[in-house]
This record gives structure tokens, sequence and C-alpha cells, in this order.
């Protein structure tokens, strides 16, 4: 397949549909509008069905109602609305259903603005809704690495029967990019005996029931075990991070998603000034490549690791947990949606160096 | 002849049957408990049943069974 | 040559756990005859709220889908649009459906979508204890409105039958009660009314029905069958208001 120039909101909505997806729930909002957009036009053509939500709230609920009929079905907001939607996460990573949930994350808290933001990070990583579960979350940094996992997104919900979800930011969605769609051949879906696709007593299928109400103490107790156990082997199995130019350098910066680009250039500058630093990208945001951090940061060169963020500090957390104390793990960032360039990344690696 | 059966250990003895029974076939016992711990539903005239069914429509329990001529 | 009138196989063979003389146990019955009847049962699926139905997914012999609060309509939605042969129906209480719901359930009936709502509005919500509810009659009380719902504080109860029926999308709206016999027989023939228009494809379909909770109406299961007609119907006229 040739190389196609495409904006990410519509690379993923065609990656999507080319890893399976065939039915899509959104609404409108600034910037992931044209997911919504371009799958209106593009699923009837291939058979499946848009549509478009009273709200972010009913469209996740669609989206389990879709999930749970054994559908590859997905959904996308900003932000705001990925806070519609929190429930609604939480009610199908109980009820065990498969989805994808894309977030193109906006500055906030509250409306906040249209620009890209990394706000949203603890929302998705710890759980923005109630209980303890969790979701699977890549953090692509390209609109090439978002197409690709795509089909990466909608396999490993059908494996675990968890949501998915992409934790992108308006950078990504509205940039556009060469991109390479690879043609889906013919898609194996695997089997979905769970799901509600007709019930005839007596007959094969049992009878599919998609809940997430346990009132017995035990009976919780068994669902619980059920998904934690479901978790470890995620835990074990699925973590993805990008160490670059790590081995021996001096300082490690730390960053996800779009930061993580500008810092190589920032690591491009230093290494212009005989300064060696590295970037540890964490790819799977949950679950956390702790181990990764911790043999980076561990290892004699480092003196100190910088964690990069469109945040007031979400991701420095987990870094600070997987150095468990080794390294000194320094921040910057800050609320909203200012996004660093690669020069004040640099500044604050030679400010670190000078002492 | 039309037959009126109450499942007793399904009964809630919530009077209902008893309410819309056109010909006083059925009443709440007031002697022996069920299963549930409630005053069952109990046939008491089955022979004034006229098979209408009405017990059955608006048992919230479905604990009664009509055969019916 | 007798016929035996008892339980259908669609209503699994469970005790309910409903209050006695409350409702929802008759209207449970209803639809399972009505999918036996309309032998539907392998291609149907149904919603259950959350309210006091929230455990009727153990309750009929078909597929079913537990849905959080008020968004059930949603999630038929979902169902319904990966599998348009098959058969929806959502079950929900006056909380889940005329409070929190009003955007999901207004929406389906406006996109006209293909499926079915059986509404149980017994003006309160009883699950959570007797608390006021949107369909909660001025002047009556409750855990919420402990001296009487008041119309100047919180105004007075929505009417939902009414409401829906003006919406282009819906097919089929009508209001029914289960204090008589002839209102029970009506309950179930609009039931299966609304079933045959969704099978036919018409769009939105939804029997809005009266129902007694005595445990928090503080009324004998007799005592709130007379109330629904004393009190509720007067205010919540019965019969169909959409039929295409």
């Amino acid at each position: 397949m040739a190389k196609k120039l495409m904006k990410g909101c519509e690379a993923i909505a065609e990656a999507a549909i080319q890893a399976g997806c065939r039915y899509f729930f959104g609404y409108p909002i600034t910037p992931q509008n044209d997911i919504p957009e371009y799958m209106s036009l593009r699923l009837p053509q291939v058979g499946g069905c848009f549509l478009q939500a009273e709200s972010e709230l009913a469209a996740i609920n669609m989206v389990y109602g879709a999930g749970g009929a054994g559908a590859r079905v997905m959904t996308s907001s900003s932000s705001p609305g990925i806070s519609l939607k929190q429930e609604g996460i939480s009610t199908i990573a109980a009820a065990e259903i498969p989805c994808v949930v894309v977030n193109m994350m906006r500055g906030g808290p509250g409306l906040g603005n249209i620009q890209a933001s990394q706000g949203d990070y603890f929302q998705a990583v710890k759980g923005g809704g109630h209980g303890d579960y969790h979701a699977i979350v890549y953090a692509p940094a390209s609109i090439q690495e978002t197409v690709d996992m795509m089909q990466k997104a909608f396999d490993k919900a059908d494996e675990y029967r968890t949501p998915v979800i992409i934790l992108a930011d308006g950078l990504i969605g509205q940039m556009m990019e060469p991109v390479e769609l690879k043609e889906a051949k013919d898609l194996q879906l695997p089997e979905k005996p769970w799901a509600a696709t007709g019930y005839t007593p007596g007959g094969k299928k049992p009878r599919s029931v998609l809940n997430s109400l346990y009132i017995e103490t035990e009976d919780l107790d068994e669902l619980v075990d059920r998904l934690f156990e479901r978790y470890a082997v995620i835990e074990k199995n699925e973590k993805m991070v990008e160490c670059y130019n790590t081995e021996g350098a001096e300082y490690i910066l730390c960053a996800y998603g779009t930061v993580a680009r500008i810092c190589k250039a920032a690591i491009r500058i230093l290494g212009e000034q005989g300064i060696k630093c590295g970037l540890v990208r964490p790819i799977t945001l949950w679950p956390f490549p702790s181990e990764a951090v911790h043999e980076a940061l561990a290892q004699e060169s480092v003196k100190e690791a910088l964690t990069v963020e469109v945040s007031a500090g979400q991701l420095v957390e987990d870094i600070r947990l997987a150095a468990n104390g080794i390294k000194p793990v320094q921040f910057m960032g800050k609320a909203g949606s200012r996004i660093p360039s690669a020069e004040e990344i640099a500044e604050r690696i030679l400010e670190m160096k000078r002492g | 002849m039309n037959k009126v059966t109450i499942l007793e250990d399904w009964c809630k003895g919530c009077g209902l049957c008893v309410r819309i029974c056109p010909k006083a076939v059925l009443a709440i016992s007031t002697t022996h408990l069920n299963k549930k711990g409630y005053y069952p539903a109990e046939v008491v005239a089955p022979e004034a049943c006229i098979g209408c069914a009405g017990c059955f429509r608006t048992c919230p329990d479905t604990a009664i069974e009509i055969e019916k001529e | 040559m007798s016929t035996v009138i008892k339980k259908t196989p669609v209503l699994r063979d469970v005790h309910l756990h409903y209050c006695p003389g409350c409702g929802h146990g008759i209207v449970h019955r209803m639809v399972s005859e009505v999918i036996e009847e309309l032998g539907i049962q392998g291609k149907c699926a149904g919603v259950a709220p959350v309210g006091c139905a929230v455990f009727a997914y153990n309750y009929f012999e078909i597929d079913m889908y537990e849905a959080a609060h008020g968004r059930a309509p949603a999630v038929a939605t979902g169902f319904k649009r990966v599998h348009p042969d098959h058969y929806i129906f959502t079950y929900q209480g006056d909380g889940d459906l005329a409070s929190i719901g009003t955007a999901e359930i207004v929406h389906a009936a406006h996109r006209g979508e293909k499926i079915t709502t059986i509404f149980i509005n017994n003006a309160i919500y009883g699950m959570t204890g007797g608390q006021m509810a949107p369909t909660t009659l001025v002047g009556q009380k409750t855990t919420t409105s402990p001296l009487g719902r008041d119309k100047d504080h919180c105004g007075e109860p929505i009417r939902m039958a009414e409401m829906l029926s003006t919406i282009n999308g819906s097919a089929f709206i009508a209001r029914t009660a289960l204090n008589t016999t002839p209102n029970l027989i009506k309950t179930k023939a609009a039931i299966k009314k609304a079933f045959e228009t969704q099978m036919a494809g018409k769009g939105f379909s939804m029997v809005e029905i009266l129902s007694p909770c005595p445990t928090n109406w503080g009324k004998a299961p007799a005592e709130s069958m007379e109330w629904i007609g004393e009190a509720m119907i007067p205010y919540y006229p019965l019969g169909t208001f959409k039929e295409v």
C-alpha cells in the first residue's frame, strides 16, 4: 500500500475499519470531529453502521449494546466527552465487553480549550470511572503508530474482553502525515459465545447475560477475581515501551505521545552539545512498563531523569514509582495546553547539568 | 369443572387474586404460613370457579394455575 | 377437553424478588407470554434498568442486558443496530426512564429506533426506598417529599406517553393500568401491539403501565390497586396516544 497524506483523525477511522470495526457511536466535540465525520461516510460503504448519539454518555452505552451483541465497536471523543463516558466504561469493563475508545485530549480542566493536552492521563490510566478496573491504554506518538495500533486495540479488546483506550491528543488528531494503511485481508474475528446473538432454550449457545450487577459479595468476588487474573496476564504480556538512545545516557527524558517526539528533537540538540540524553517512551500506559523505566534509570551513567508532560504532572508519578528512588526524577510541564519546545526541554536538562 | 390451583410456595399472600375473583373462590389463609413465611392464598370455594382466570392475570408471582373446561 | 393456564417458559422458573402485590411481576408475565405467542424467543433480547427491575435479567429466558441507570434505550439501540432482524425491549421504571434517562428515551423515539419500551409508572422510586419520582403526584408523600409533592417547589408530574407521542419517530405509544381485569387485558394487548409494531419495522413503540407499589405507597396491595384508579388514572389518562 502506498503512503497517503492523511489527517490523524481520518487515518484512525480508516484503520479502525481495516481492523474490522463496523459500528461507531459518537458525538461532535473538537478536536476529534473528523473521526465521526469520516465514519459517517465510510461505515455504510462497508456494511457498517454509524450513529450520532444524543450525548457522549448515550454513545458509550450504545457501544455497550453493540459490543455485547458481538460486534467490533468504537467510540471517540475529547476530554469533556470522555468524562461523560466514565460510568459507561466502568460498566463495560465489569460486564467484560470489548470495545475501543479514542480520546483526542484537549486543554482542561472544564471546557479548557481545543488545543492538544495530556491532562487526562490519570483518568485513562488509573480509571476515571468508579470501582477497581483497568482498560488497556495505548499512547501513540505519531499518526502511523496510531494507525498500526488500531488493529492491536481491537484484537486485544476481543482477546481480553476489555475496553481499550487510545490516549492521543489534538495534535495527532489534527496533523496530516504520510501514512501507510495495511489493506485488511480476510479478517477472522474471534468467536464470541458470550455475546447476545439470540438464544434458543436447549440450543448450543447458552443464554447471554451482559451485566455488571453482582448483589452478593461472593458473586462480586468471582467477577473481580476473574478481572484481576486477566489484568495480571495483560501486565505480563502486553507492556510496550520505546527506549531511544538510552544506552549509557547521562540523562533520561520520560514522555509519551506527541511530547515524546519533541523530546527526540531535544535529544538531538543536547547531542550536538556533547550531552548524551535518552528517552523512555511508554507506549502502553496501562499496563505501565515499569521494568523498562527502572532499568533505563538504573544505569550507572544516568544522573537524573526528567519527565515532560503537557499537564501538571501525572505520568511523572508512575515514573517515580517505577524508579522507586533509584535516581531523582524531575518534572517539566504545566496544566492546560502549553506544549514545550525542544529548545526548552534541552535548556532544562542543561540547567540540571549545571546543578 | 374449572380447577384453580395455588402454587403455595410461590405465593406472597398479597391478596390481589382474592380481590379480583368475582366468585369469592379464594381467600388468604389465616391458619398456616408457606415456606416464605407468608399466609398464602387458598381455594375456599372451588366449585364456584367460572374459569375467568382473573386471578391468574393479576397474580404478580404466577402462583396460580387454572384448568379450564 | 380442558386447557391449562400456567406460567410460560419464557418467564424463568425462579422466584421473583418483588414485594407482595408489586406490578412488576404481572408485567413480567405479560411480556413473557407475548414473546412466546409471537414466536420470537430465539431472536429476542431485553434490557433491564436500574431500579426494582434491575434483576429482570434473571427473569426472562432470553438474552438480557443490565444497563446503567437510564441508559437502556441506548444499549438497545446498540444491539438493534448490530442485529436489525432481532427484537429487543427495554424494561424501565419511572426513575430510570422519566428522570435520568429522559434524553435516551426521547432520542430513541426521535430516531424512530425499532425497539419496544415497557415503562412501569408507579409514581415513586421503589428500589431505593420510596423517594419522589418525576411521576409522583402533587401532594403525594414520599421519603423526599415528606409533606407531599409541592408543584411550586418541584413542578407537576411528567406525562411521558403524551410527550413521546408528539415525536414523529414514535409509531405506537399507549398508556394502560393494572388495576382492573379489563385494564390487565388491555395492558397485555398493548404490549403485544408494541412488539408487533417493532416487528413491522414501523419505529419506536412504548407502553406506559400504571403499576402498584404497595411497600412505598404504604398501602396494602388491594388498596394500592384502588389508588391507581382513584388518583393515578385521573392524572394519567389511559389510551393509545400514537398508532402508525
